[in-house]
This record gives C-alpha cells, structure tokens and sequence, in this order.
C-alpha cells in the first residue's frame, strides 16, 4: 500500500465528507432550534436530485438554472414538512416530532417510487463538471473542486448569517432560550422555517454531489448519507456550526480510509463503520467535539 | 386608564391547578407588587399576562383591549415587556446583543438609539461589559442587563419576576434603586417578590398570594403594617 494510495483515500474522504459536512449543517441548526431529529433531511436530497434529472432531461434549462429550480423546490418542500408534520405535534413533545420525521422520511421514499419508478436512474452531469485535473499526485474533477469551495463558502455565508444579522441573531437566542426568545418579540416559527429552508437548500446542493459522484440515483439514496450526515453532526457536536463541518469531515475520511485500507472480507460493513466511530467519539466526547453540555429541554 | 386588568384568571398544568381565580389591577403609573412565598403561582400568572402560557379560564385586559390569548411575541410590540425570573439572559450572546434582542421590533433606529442611551445611563457598567458574553456577567450585572433588555422594547407596563433573587443586599439594593428611578420617570411597574419588605417599601399597593389565590390586597404603607403579613413575609418583627 503506497502512500500515494493512503493520500488519494484522505483526498476521497474529504470529499465525502464535505458532502456529510453539508447535510449535517441542515441537521444542527434545526436540532439546535427544536431539539429535532429531522430523519427525513436526507431524502430531501433525493428530492434535489429527481427534480434536476427531471428538469435536465424534460427541459433545455441550462445547468445553473436547474439547479437553482431544484434547490427552490427542495427548500419549499422542507417548510411544507415543517408546517404540516412538524408544527401541528410541536407541543406534544420531542418523541412525536421525532416519530413524524421518520414517516415523512418513508412517505418521501414511497411517492418518489411511485412517481419515477424504484430503478435506479442514470445521472450525467455535463462534461466540464466529471472534467479531471491533476495537482501533483491528486486528481480531482470540477465536481470535487466545487464541493471543496461549497463548503467553504457555506461556513463563512452561515458564520456571517449567524453573527451578523438579525434572523441570525434570533437563530441563537431561539436555540439557547426560546421563551425568553418570545419576550423578545421573536417570532419562533420564523426562525423555525428560516433553519428548515437553509437546510433543505444544502441538502439538495449536497445531493447533486452525490449524484455527480455515483453518476446513478435511486429514490432510496438519500436515506444512508443523511444518516450517516446525522452521525456527523453528533459526533461533531450537534447544535453547532462548525463542529458539523468538522464531523462530516471526520466521518468521510474515516469511512474511506476504512474502505480503503481494510480486507474486503470488511469494507463491506462500511456503513456499520461509520455508527462505530459515533459510538467511540461519544465514549470520549459525550456531547461531541464541539458540543456544550446541556440538558434536554423541558 | 386602567393599565392592566386581570379578571379571575385560572391556569392550569395538566390536572394541576397553578393560578385558582385571580383578580389584580393596575392604574397607569402605578408600582403594583405581588408578593408570595415560593409555589403560590407568582411566576404562572405573570407568565400568563406575558402570553408565555395559555389561560384555562378568566380575562386579561391590557389598556382595556382584552389579550387574553395573544402569545408573548405579538405583545412585546403593545408594550407589554417582562423580566424573566432567573433573568434568562442570552449567556452566549454579548451584552450589546441581549441589548439588541430588547430592541428587535424596533424599527426606528433614533428610537432604539435613545432607549440604549437611557439603558447605559441607568447601568453603566454595562457600557463596560457590552463585548462580553451575558453568561460571564455577575448574577446582579445580569439582572441589569435582564432590566436594561426589557427597557429597549419600549415598555408601557414592565413586569419583573424576583429581580432580587438570588443578589446580596448591596445588589438587591441597587436593583430596587433603579425600580424606584423608572417608577418616577412614570412607568407602570408589576413587581413579583419574595422579598415583601423592599416590595412593600416601593410599590403603591400590593397583592399577597396564596397557592393560586389572592388572599390579601391593600394599600402598600398599610400592608407593611399588617400582622398577617408581618407574621408570614416579615419575618414577625420588622
Ligand atoms: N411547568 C410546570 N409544570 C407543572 N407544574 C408547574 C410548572 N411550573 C410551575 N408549576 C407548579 O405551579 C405552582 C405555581 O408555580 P409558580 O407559578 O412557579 O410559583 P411562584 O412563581 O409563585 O414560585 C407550583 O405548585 C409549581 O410546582
Ligand atoms: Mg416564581
């Protein structure tokens, strides 16, 4: 085993892991929020991606604007969910959100098989995107580039969102403290949908990665990523920002360095992989490597 | 007018009965205190004309229009403003945010401008400690900063829940200071205590509660007077 080898499997995991990094960020803040669950964040990358297959293959839109109409979509659907599974049971407690989410998540799978059919179907992204470029021993596409510079530009657009701007400001005090929130004026739905529209926006960015990486997708393959997304805001510490990106960086580089370097008698159990290395960060983080310790909230 | 009118209010946590039939009013420019001992229900009726909680019975009238079932959010903005007890202050937010957070309807900047002006006049030491997170604040600059935050949203009737809980003497002293100085300027004060002697020694008249009831009302020089409250909140001999 090269090191080159050892090298192009880090290089690999990043990129995944950049792809979890975004989907997790969609889990943290609205945790951060509602102490929410939302299992079905990652089916709204799937969502993302049938609607940009639909429009690239029904439409001569041209690729920005598809993608822009998917995010739009996916955004839209994401408040909806909010709205109709989420808000109604809100004050029947954790537990009953929790339950929803994972009956969305289903019916979401479901309506997707029923409406496109549960093949999988080709995904091709123009040539300029699957395009390679070599820098030294590391070989990159466009894809991966952009992935790179997505999540960039995700954590310095959010930390400035957060920090510096007034539904940014309501985001925190809502998830340190959402009655003293409302003696503010604060609105909690809005903020509620403002955290369920930006996640569901990355969500499908990060599904045209996916897509872009497996070149096949299928109305299931939202469900594993999202989890694993999941494991990565936790392992990060959940509710925070940047602990988000940084577990989904850890989770990508470690499945891939497990896939990589281990048997393939093993690497087979990659995905079990993954809910290990959950386990052992939270023997020695219990709330993360970025989390705060707090309860749950009454 | 008639600041604040609360008519046989019932509230209620599950089966459990906080707040049994109360009644309380509060002319404008009036010091109003409501004084119990710990579980009669203090917080539950506040948090109730705050809009936080959910009336199972009874009336709130706000300037004679009733806001029996507005939520707290949609009646900041109609100058119903309260200070939590325990403060709730955003820890992880700076002072000069938890300040902003005061003002967040706010739309004219001349107006939050002139509030934040009067809020480091009253509390200077905030002006010292606006870059620094509210949680690493002292329990009495938090309850400044707890005050100063309810002064930036333009109250007309401020409802403060044990601003001396949990102070020494010397910040207790200060707080109830700064309520004597707001209740010249002329707002409408609802003051919760347990503290029933520094309550009775500002406010114009009181209210005593009992587990969920009204049990003793009058006016404030008279009640500091009254064997029965000096008995049971004055320690017997004060
Ligand atoms: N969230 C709650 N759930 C159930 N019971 C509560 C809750 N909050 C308060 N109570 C009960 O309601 C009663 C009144 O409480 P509270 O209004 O906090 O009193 P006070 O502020 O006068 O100390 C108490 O018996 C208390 O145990
Ligand atoms: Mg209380």
């Amino acid at each position: 085993m090269s090191a080159e080898y050892i090298i192009s499997q880090l290089i690999n995991g990043l990129r995944l892991g950049s792809v979890y990094a975004i989907v997790a960020v969609g889990y943290s803040i609205v945790y951060g929020i509602l102490r929410l669950i939302n299992f079905a964040h990652g089916d709204i990358m799937t969502i993302g991606v049938y609607i940009m297959l639909l429009f690239m293959t029904s439409t001569g839109m041209p690729l920005w604007s598809v993608i822009v109409v998917s995010v739009l979509v996916s955004v839209i659907v994401g408040v909806l969910i909010e709205r109709f599974a989420y808000r109604p049971l809100r004050s029947a407690g954790e537990e009953a959100t929790l339950i929803s989410s994972l009956a969305v998540s289903t019916l979401l799978q479901n309506l997707l098989q029923m409406i496109f059919s549960p093949q999988k179907k080709a995904f091709y992204l123009p040539d300029f995107f699957t395009q390679q470029h070599q820098f030294g021993i590391v070989k990159l596409s466009t894809m991966n580039i952009l992935t790179f510079a997505a999540v960039i530009i995700m954590v310095i657009a959010l930390t400035l969102v957060v920090q510096k701007t007034k539904i940014g400001t309501a985001m925190r005090a809502c998830s340190e403290n959402l009655d003293a929130s409302r003696l503010m004026g604060i609105k909690p739905n809005q903020v509620i949908v403002f955290a369920f529209a930006v996640g569901s926006g990355l969500a499908a960015l990060a599904g045209l990665m996916l897509a872009g990486e497996y070149k096949t997708i299928d109305p299931l393959m939202g469900f594993v990523p999202g989890l694993k997304a999941f494991c990565a805001a936790v392992v990060g510490g959940i509710g925070s920002l940047y602990g988000a990106v940084a577990g989904g960086l850890v989770i990508g580089v470690a499945e891939m360095l497990f896939a990589g370097l281990m048997p393939t008698s093993v690497t087979a159990y990659r995905d079990a992989f993954v809910f290990v290395v959950l386990i052992v960060v939270l023997l020695f983080w219990p709330n993360g490597i970025f989390g705060r310790s707090e309860g749950r909230r009454s | 007018m008639m600041m604040l009118k609360v008519d046989n209010l019932v509230v209620r946590y599950g089966g459990i009965t906080a707040v049994d039939g109360v009644s309380l009013e509060l002319e404008e420019h009036e010091t109003v205190a409501l004084i119990g001992a710990n579980g009669a229900g203090k917080t539950t009726t506040l948090h109730t004309i705050s809009g936080l909680l959910k009336a199972a019975g009874g009336k709130i009238f706000f300037q004679d229009e009733e806001i029996t079932k507005v939520p707290a959010e949609n009646l900041v903005a109609r100058g119903v403003v309260q200070v939590p007890e325990g403060r709730q202050v955003f820890a992880k937010l700076t002072v000069e945010e938890n300040l902003r957070l005061g003002a967040y309807l706010q739309k004219n900047k001349q107006v939050i401008r002139a509030n934040h002006e009067k809020v480091m006049t009253l509390f200077p030491i905030l002006q010292e400690r606006r870059r620094q997170a509210a949680g690493t604040l002292s329990g009495g600059e938090q309850q400044m900063l707890a005050i100063g935050r309810a002064l930036m949203s333009n109250p007309k009737l401020l409802l403060l829940d044990e601003p001396s809980m949990g102070l020494s003497p010397l910040m207790t002293q200060q707080v109830f200071d700064v309520l004597l100085e707001l209740k010249k300027q002329g707002m409408t004060i609802l003051l919760v205590e347990q503290n029933a002697y520094e309550a009775l020694t500002i406010s114009d008249r009181a209210y005593i509660m009992e587990t969920g009831n009204i049990t003793l009302e009058g006016r404030s020089s008279e009640l500091i007077h009254d064997p029965r409250v000096k008995d049971a909140y004055l320690g017997g001999d004060l």
